[in-house]
């Protein structure tokens, strides 16, 4: 076990491209960190880099204070579960898990005893014999994660281990992986595109765009507190909305009435003529069902809904707006950016399942103000932001 | 209605089937009849021997072409197997380099090994038996094995540059981050995966060799070197107005035998099929 730490990181590759900018990044040992971002990011690029797979255009990497720039992936002693698994077809599931060991050349008695722990973890026992062409998605991913945890490895690395399952294998997965990592208490640094497994895996989050690492914090802070926009539409599922909000004397003007931001979420909007509201769709409520406490802290407006999604434990409906052709140029952008197309702006606004709303119908609706987060369209930076608590940031990616 | 119409397909298909195999193996019954045959028969214009018999491999294994067969027959084997085994052992790294490293040259190197595969036999001949009795190749086993690589290589690395392609990378870097060097993933995870390729190959570099006249004819003139399709030119009868027809019968069909048993045996490891379940099925 070890903690790995980045300084500079940059990846270029022939044609100039550059994959990975001047990435910063300290994993503590033990600690559980998800690489996330939409395709094409660098996230499986950084990964494979700490790894060995690729090689380091310019700044350090350390591996348990060592620098392994240089090393061979063999010398760097991590180990890796591929998207693909990768598992070698002419051997036997408990060849496969014993191959490491058998490089490294234990004895009989060791990989057997090692590999039997490893297929009793994983359940695999009664699989051992078989060849991994006759087994199922769920088994060979999880033969790829026995070979990885027989060794004692540094880290373990994963790239979209998940990403070839179907859902329900998939959550199941999940919960197996974190408890695996818990009880194993090892260093790990987790790839994934799906933002669920970002949020429930990891200690801490690290969010990149084209390379550049956008922010650093556990899911819940990534989820409460995005640095900026990027962050705050990639983050959460349905997406974070973003109003347009025209600045005016006595506060905001929106497509969906003027807004005045309660004290705590009040910032400077001297010389700026048009901000971005984000509103998650919880902040919204069915104006019936909100109760007359918490009322006051939001505003209520008439919206026009369109279509209504109930899940049954709660409902999307979805409120389509007219925004300036600037701003919608740009959200379409970010939209695109984050690997999705948006045909309209529209709002995405949760209802409560006992909501009594209709599609096609024009119902009064609720903003909770308290939540909202204020963005600069031109930069992105999210103008609410807290900064950083900076004693507890390492604490928290410790695993208790 | 559609049942009936795929009964009658299949049974056209068989018809098709039958006929292809009645056309391709008629001649190859033809010299089995013929070997079997006494040599007044040869002549009687019936497909079967009226007398069976084993004259004619008497004659080539113990009588007269006793010396002639035997020596070609050994030299064939041994010039055969030589060949074929350094074209699998080259082609094998080389199509692999190919196939997994980036270098400059990689394109020269595929181009080159079409052209050369290219060029007819014949116009080879002439300027190689010159140099061959230069340098003193001539009518020795290494003076074929090298032609003989010339004709194998380029369809070898090809053929197993494909295969390699196929094999997913990602084994190779997964063995690399457990631990192995690159020679122990190349030997312990990637040979193992391309065992059928390297059989396919093996055995058409065999068939290439075995079956070349050209230069088997030319780069050789005694029993030193010379293989058993060229040495089948040297079989003569009684007198010079008889041909040995049976003889060369009875030798086309021996030297017809090797190649039988290895496409027999191997047939199932040819057939590919090995790297399934490597990746997500």
């Amino acid at each position: 076990m070890a903690a790995i730490t980045m300084k500079n990181i940059v990846k270029t590759y022939g044609d100039g491209f550059q994959a990975v900018k001047d990435i910063n990044l300290e994993i503590a040992d033990g600690e559980f960190m998800i690489l996330v971002g939409p395709s094409g990011c660098g996230k499986s690029t950084l990964l494979r880099m700490i790894v060995g797979l690729e090689d380091i255009s310019g700044g350090e990497m350390l591996i348990g204070d060592e620098r392994v720039n240089e090393k061979a992936p063999r010398d760097r002693n991590l180990a890796m579960v591929f998207q693909n698994y990768a598992l070698y077809p002419h051997l036997t599931v408990f060849e496969n898990i014993a191959f490491p060991l058998r490089l490294a050349k234990t004895p009989d008695a060791e990989v057997k005893e090692r590999v039997n722990h490893a297929a009793e973890l994983l359940e695999l026992t009664e699989h051992l014999e078989r060849k991994p062409a006759n087994l199922s998605g769920g088994q060979r991913q999880r033969v790829a994660m026995g070979r990885a945890i027989v060794r004692n490895a540094q880290a373990f690395l994963f790239d979209e281990p998940l990403s070839n399952l179907d859902a329900k294998l998939r959550g199941q997965m999940r919960t197996e992986i974190s408890r695996l990592q818990k009880r194993l208490g090892i260093t790990t640094v987790y790839v994934t595109h799906d933002q669920v497994e970002a949020m429930t895996l990891g200690d801490r989050v690290a969010v990149l765009r084209a390379g550049v690492l956008q922010q650093v914090d556990s899911p819940r802070r990534l989820y409460q507190n995005p640095a900026n926009l990027f962050v705050a539409g990639f983050i959460g599922s349905p997406p974070m909305n973003f109003i347009p909000a025209t600045v005016t004397d006595d506060g905001l003007s929106t497509p969906f009435g003027d807004i005045q931001l309660p004290p705590g979420r009040s910032v400077d909007l001297s010389g700026k003529e048009i901000v971005l509201l984000g509103a998650r769709p919880e902040s919204f409520e069915d104006a019936d069902v909100v109760s007359d406490t918490v009322r006051e802290h939001g505003m209520v407006f008439d919206a026009q809904i369109d279509v209504i999604e109930w899940l049954g434990n709660e409902q999307y409906a979805y409120v389509p707006y007219e925004a300036p052709e600037q701003i919608r140029q740009q959200l379409a952008d970010l939209e695109r950016e984050l690997d999705s197309e948006a045909m309209r702006t529209q709002l995405v606004v949760s209802l409560d399942a006992s909501s009594q709303i209709e599609e096609s119908s024009t119902a009064s609706v609720w903003m909770d103000l308290r939540q909202v987060h204020v963005f600069d369209p031109g930069t992105g930076e999210n103008l609410t932001a807290e900064p950083a608590p900076v004693s507890d940031e390492t604490a928290e990616g410790q695993p208790a | 209605m559609e049942r009936e119409q795929t009964a009658r397909q299949k049974s056209l298909w068989w018809v098709a089937g039958v006929i292809v195999i009645v056309y391709a193996l008629f001649p190859v019954a033809w010299i089995v009849s013929l070997s079997f045959k006494r040599a007044s028969d040869l002549s009687s214009r019936e497909f079967l021997p009226t007398t069976w018999t084993w004259d004619n491999y008497d004659l080539i294994l113990r009588g007269d072409f006793q010396d002639l067969f035997l020596s070609a027959l050994r030299n064939s084997i041994g010039i055969t197997l030589i060949a074929t085994f350094i074209a699998v052992v080259l082609s094998t790294f080389c199509a692999y380099a190919i196939a997994r490293l980036d270098f400059p040259g990689k394109k020269l190197i595929l181009t080159t090994a079409l052209a050369v595969s290219i060029f007819p036999v014949i116009s080879i001949v002439t300027p190689l038996f010159n140099l061959w009795r230069n340098i003193g190749l001539y009518d020795t086993w290494p003076g074929l094995i090298i032609p003989y690589l010339s004709l194998t290589l380029p369809l070898s690395i090809w053929t197993l540059s494909a295969f390699f392609r196929q094999i997913p990378w990602e084994l190779e870097q997964a063995a690399q981050v457990d631990g192995a060097t690159t020679w122990q993933a190349f030997r312990r995870v990637i040979v193992p995966l391309a065992t059928p390729g390297v059989f396919t190959t093996a055995i058409i570099s065999f068939f290439i060799a075995w079956n070349d006249f050209v230069y088997g004819i030319s780069l050789t003139s005694t029993e030193a070197a010379r293989p058993v399709p060229a040495a089948l030119a040297f079989f003569t009868g009684a007198s010079q107005f008889e041909q040995p027809a049976g003889a060369i019968s009875a030798a086309a069909v021996i030297v017809t035998i090797p190649v039988v048993i290895l496409v027999v045996l191997f047939q199932r490891r040819i057939v590919a099929g090995l790297t399934q379940g490597a990746v997500k099925g």
